[in-house]
């Protein structure tokens, strides 16, 4: 039995890990295309990511986000929703968290702060349960709900840090600045060039969290099962609506936290932006790449923050274009997403030792 | 490959499987299997639940790869990759879930896989719908060409799988439990058509748990079990006691015992119950029942007279326009399935695997499904998993489902022991009136036997049981009342001494007995 459960991980493992290889290897095809020396390319991502404790933690700053909207999409997933409005509720999060952060209102820093994380991560679960109820109540398909739910959140976002929340102090469209009780601790001191701060700690402990509700708890099980079932769920008794509202509920306040973090420990104050950050986006392929496993998106979400710190460093330090790595992270996307193509592959198939279809997977028939 | 063919005649050996394991993880399916079919005969391969029928023929097809042994077909070795180059090479697969595109005609998806095209890229209708026609034609099977499939009967789907077998020039048949899902009008029609194949010179494997059938319409049985090869016998020269006990291993009791019910008080009473079925059409038209402490009340009928509305209505799952549910007095008419449950009702739904079954849950995640948030399964929201897979060891084996452990997925066990683990963990609780539909779809003797005797000792101990299902045979041995159910209406309820196969059947056909004039 034993010996089945490690086989299993094994499995699970095996196609995001040799999408990633592939990936990788087409990446470098691609530089040498280009005219780049892939050698040096890659070590300008390896030594960009982790050549220095700065760069450690800018990969790291770079991943916190992702963790949390990779959570927040794998669970939309674990209950067969596909919550592509993490995007805006990133950036209700970010308000949210912005104004109560600069309220003083004479707290301590562990009422503070708590209640500034709690006002993001409330934003962000009302966004996202407005697509949530109007898929429970209407069965409106929640992808066209949400991605209008995200421009309105940046529409908003332009109009209230242009006006209402504006700090009145300077000229640019900024909100006031947090207080210090509401400030995430910057583990090489609270003005230190190097960000990396308790947000990555909050972070993992909401994968195990998410892990912790998912397949401990009943409101887990009621989730996956209307995920993987609704009809035998409502036979069993599970009320489906409640659950695509409560998902979309958890979901969004993750997103939301996204963006909580991003405020307490980066930035500090609302900056208008002008266009999609792309964490929420970028949260989809996480969790994907994550197999929608809450401790699979951990190295999922590192993974996507070296890509993505690296495609910076790569360009600065070995001239490769920063759409080489977007092309590795399609590449890897798409051959996780079609993870039938993996299987399928005759070495890999040899490796597990299955067929064509997946021992599990295949639907039982009589 | 045409000159081999002229060389194999009728009688002789055209497909052999041979020392065929397979392993999956946790058990192994067939070990060392032997399996040879003749020319132009029908050869039944029978076993229990579990017993690796299922996984022979898959790899038969080239769904799956065996661990070791080879398969010769004409007497060579086959050597195929995958389903589709299996159908090419001859051999063609009739899944007993079909594997149909609805929403397409009947000649769009027989034509799926190599459509004619026009202009090299457009689907050529006509033309599919003329093979069709030649066909149907060729082999007697009428089908309508411009039907949905959606729109037709489970009967006519097979037909159409079959065609499309066919019509890639398949020469060997394997028919997985085609007949689970039939009428007895169907299966009659089915048969019809398998002697009409063997006759034209095709062969056919067929696969049933019903050994009325199997003495019907095969040549050879063989018989299968924990994955070995029991032994092979002519069908002449056997009896379905044999049968039974080649399969089981000890006698199997295929007639039901039991005492007369002592009927206690009304448990359960529906009346005037009028719904619609999916389709916004009128399926129940007014049906009153009633079901007493300790008795099994079959409802019999016709699949499509409304069966499966009634049950739906009855535990919650479809909403009644009219009418009234009362369980032990109190009115539960339109509850959500969960109140019905919670209010004593159990039930076995006629679809495993749409509503008895979460199959990417592990078979233990599947035992709670209603009471995961009941003690002792969980304490406050927290889910306590060792009593959840002990409280699932405990009914597996109490119920025989056959499979590695708990912790295995629904959807990998066999047809069979899917069934057999929805019946053990419903007839687990202790209700107060059961609902089954279909209980023993699927199942092997030996667990029909259980199943039934577990049935008539539930109803001793004093449960209402409501028994719907479309085996006449069953009904008559298990209901202590039946009624009949005809267009959404009950034609007539009678007593198990007065009902005769006859009478059952005019009523079920709509007609009413003289002699039950007035019956009610
Ligand atoms: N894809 C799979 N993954 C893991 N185990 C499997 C898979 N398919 C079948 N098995 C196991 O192999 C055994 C044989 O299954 P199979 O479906 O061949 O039985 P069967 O004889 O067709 O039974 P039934 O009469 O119930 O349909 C069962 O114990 C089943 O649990
Ligand atoms: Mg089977």
């Amino acid at each position: 039995m034993e010996r089945k459960k490690d086989n299993s991980a094994i499995k699970e493992l095996i196609v995001p890990v040799t999408a990633v290889f592939i990936g990788l290897v087409l990446g470098g095809i691609l530089m040498t295309l280009t005219g780049v020396n892939a050698i040096e390319g890659y070590k300008a991502l390896i030594m960009g990511c982790f050549g220095r404790l700065e760069y450690v933690s800018e990969t790291i700053v770079y991943t916190t986000p992702l963790i949390f909207t990779g959570l927040a999409i794998a669970l939309g997933f674990r209950c067969g929703l596909f919550n592509i409005g993490c995007e805006g509720q990133y950036i209700v999060g970010l308000i949210g968290a912005a104004v109560v952060g600069a309220m003083d209102l004479g707290l301590p820093t562990f009422i503070h702060l708590p209640l500034t994380m709690l006002s993001g991560m409330a934003c962000g679960a009302i966004w996202a349960s407005v697509p949530g109820l109007l898929k429970a109540k209407f069965g409106i398909h929640e992808v066209v709900n949400s991605i209008m739910m995200n421009y309105i959140a940046l529409y908003l976002s332009h109009y209230l840090v242009n006006g209402p929340i504006k700090d009145p102090g300077i000229t640019s469209p900024y909100s006031r600045e947090i207080l210090d009780t509401a400030k995430l601790w910057r583990f090489f001191g609270q003005n230190s060039p190097i960000r990396v701060n308790s947000g990555i700690i909050i972070a993992i402990a909401a994968a195990l969290f998410v892990y912790y509700l998912l397949f401990k708890t009943t409101i887990g099980y009621q989730i996956r099962a209307v995920g993987f079932n609704p009809e035998a769920a409502r036979y069993g008794g599970i009320s489906v609506p409640t659950n695509i509202v409560a998902a979309m509920f958890i979901s969004g306040a993750l997103a939301g936290l996204a963006g909580a973090v991003q405020i307490m420990g980066i930035q500090f104050k609302f900056l208008d932006i002008f266009a999609f950050q792309g964490y929420g986006l970028d949260g989809i392929a996480v969790a994907l790449v994550g197999k929608s496993h809450p401790l699979g998106v951990l190295p999922s979400a590192l993974l996507f923050g070296i890509l993505q710190r690296g495609s910076q460093t790569m360009q600065m330090l070995a001239g490769v274009p920063k759409e080489t790595i977007g092309i590795m992270q399609g590449v890897i996307i798409i051959i996780v997403a079609a993870e039938g193509i993996i299987k399928g592959w005759l070495p890999i198939r040899k490796i597990l030792g299955t067929d064509k279809k997946a021992a599990g997977k295949e639907v039982g028939r009589a | 490959m045409s000159e081999i063919d002229a060389t194999i005649s009728p009688g002789q050996v055209i497909l052999e499987m041979k020392g065929i394991t397979k392993a999956f993880p946790g058990i192994v399916a067939n070990s060392d299997v032997d399996f040879d079919l003749k020319k132009g005969e029908i050869h039944c391969l029978l076993g229990e639940n579990g017993a690796g029928k299922s996984t022979l023929m898959k790899i038969l097809y080239g769904l799956y790869k065996q661990d070791k042994g080879e398969v010769f077909y004409k007497g060579e070795p086959l050597v195929v990759n995958g389903p589709a180059d299996t159908l090419r090479q001859g051999i063609g697969m009739v899944h007993q879930h079909f594997m149909l595109i609805k929403p397409l005609t009947v000649a769009e998806n027989l034509v799926l896989g190599n459509e004619p095209t026009k202009y090299g890229f457009l689907i050529d209708k006509k033309k599919a719908k003329a093979e069709l026609m030649e066909i149907s034609t060729t082999f007697g099977l009428a089908i309508e060409p411009d039907a949905k499939i959606m729109d037709i009967s489970v009967g006519m789907q097979q037909r159409v799988e079959i065609l499309k077998a066919l019509h890639r020039g398949a020469e060997v048949l394997i028919l997985d439990e085609p007949t689970a899902v039939l009428t007895p009008q169907e299966t009659k029609e089915l048969f019809v058509i398998m002697r009409k194949l063997v006759h034209d010179g095709k062969s056919i494997i067929f696969i049933s748990h019903k050994l009325k059938e199997v003495m019907e319409i095969s040549d050879r049985v063989t018989v299968i079990n924990h994955g070995r090869i029991i032994g092979s016998v002519k069908t002449s020269e056997t009896s379905p006691s044999q049968l039974a006990n080649m399969m089981v291993g000890r006698e199997v009791e295929l007639i039901v015992h039991k005492e007369p019910a002592k009927p206690g008080k009304e448990k359960f009473r529906a009346e005037g119950l009028v719904a619609e079925n999916d389709r916004g059409l009128p399926a129940l038209r007014g049906i009153d029942l009633s079901v007493r402490a300790g008795e099994i009340l079959g409802v019999c009928g016709v699949d499509g007279n409304g069966q499966t509305e009634l049950v739906q209505c009855i535990t919650g799952m479809r909403r009644l326009s009219a009418g009234k549910v009362t369980l032990n007095g109190k009115d539960i008419t339109n509850m959500p399935p969960k109140r019905c449950f919670e209010a004593g009702i159990v039930h076995v739904p006629e679809d495993r695997q749409k509503h008895g079954l979460v199959l990417d849950f592990t078979v233990a995640e599947n035992m709670i499904l209603q009471t995961y948030n009941k003690k002792p399964f969980s304490r406050g929201i927290t889910l306590r998993w060792d009593e959840i897979k002990s409280y699932a060891r405990r009914i597996i084996s109490e119920f025989d489902v056959r499979t590695p452990d708990e912790d295995t997925k629904a959807g990998s066990l066999s047809g069979g022991n899917q069934q057999k683990a929805i019946l053990a963990r419903e007839l687990s609780r202790t209700p107060e009136l059961i609902v089954v539909a279909q209980p023993t779809r699927g199942l092997d003797v030996g667990a029909i036997e259980y199943i039934h005797k577990r049935l008539v000792s539930e109803r001793d101990s004093g449960r209402a049981v409501l028994l719907v299902s479309l085996e006449l045979d069953e009904i008559m041995s298990l209901s202590d009342r039946i009624a009949v159910i005809y267009e959404g209406r009950i034609m007539g309820t009678m007593d198990i001494e007065d009902a005769t196969e006859e009478t059952l059947g005019l009523m079920m056909a709509g007609s009413m007995p003289a002699s039950h004039k007035g019956v009610m």
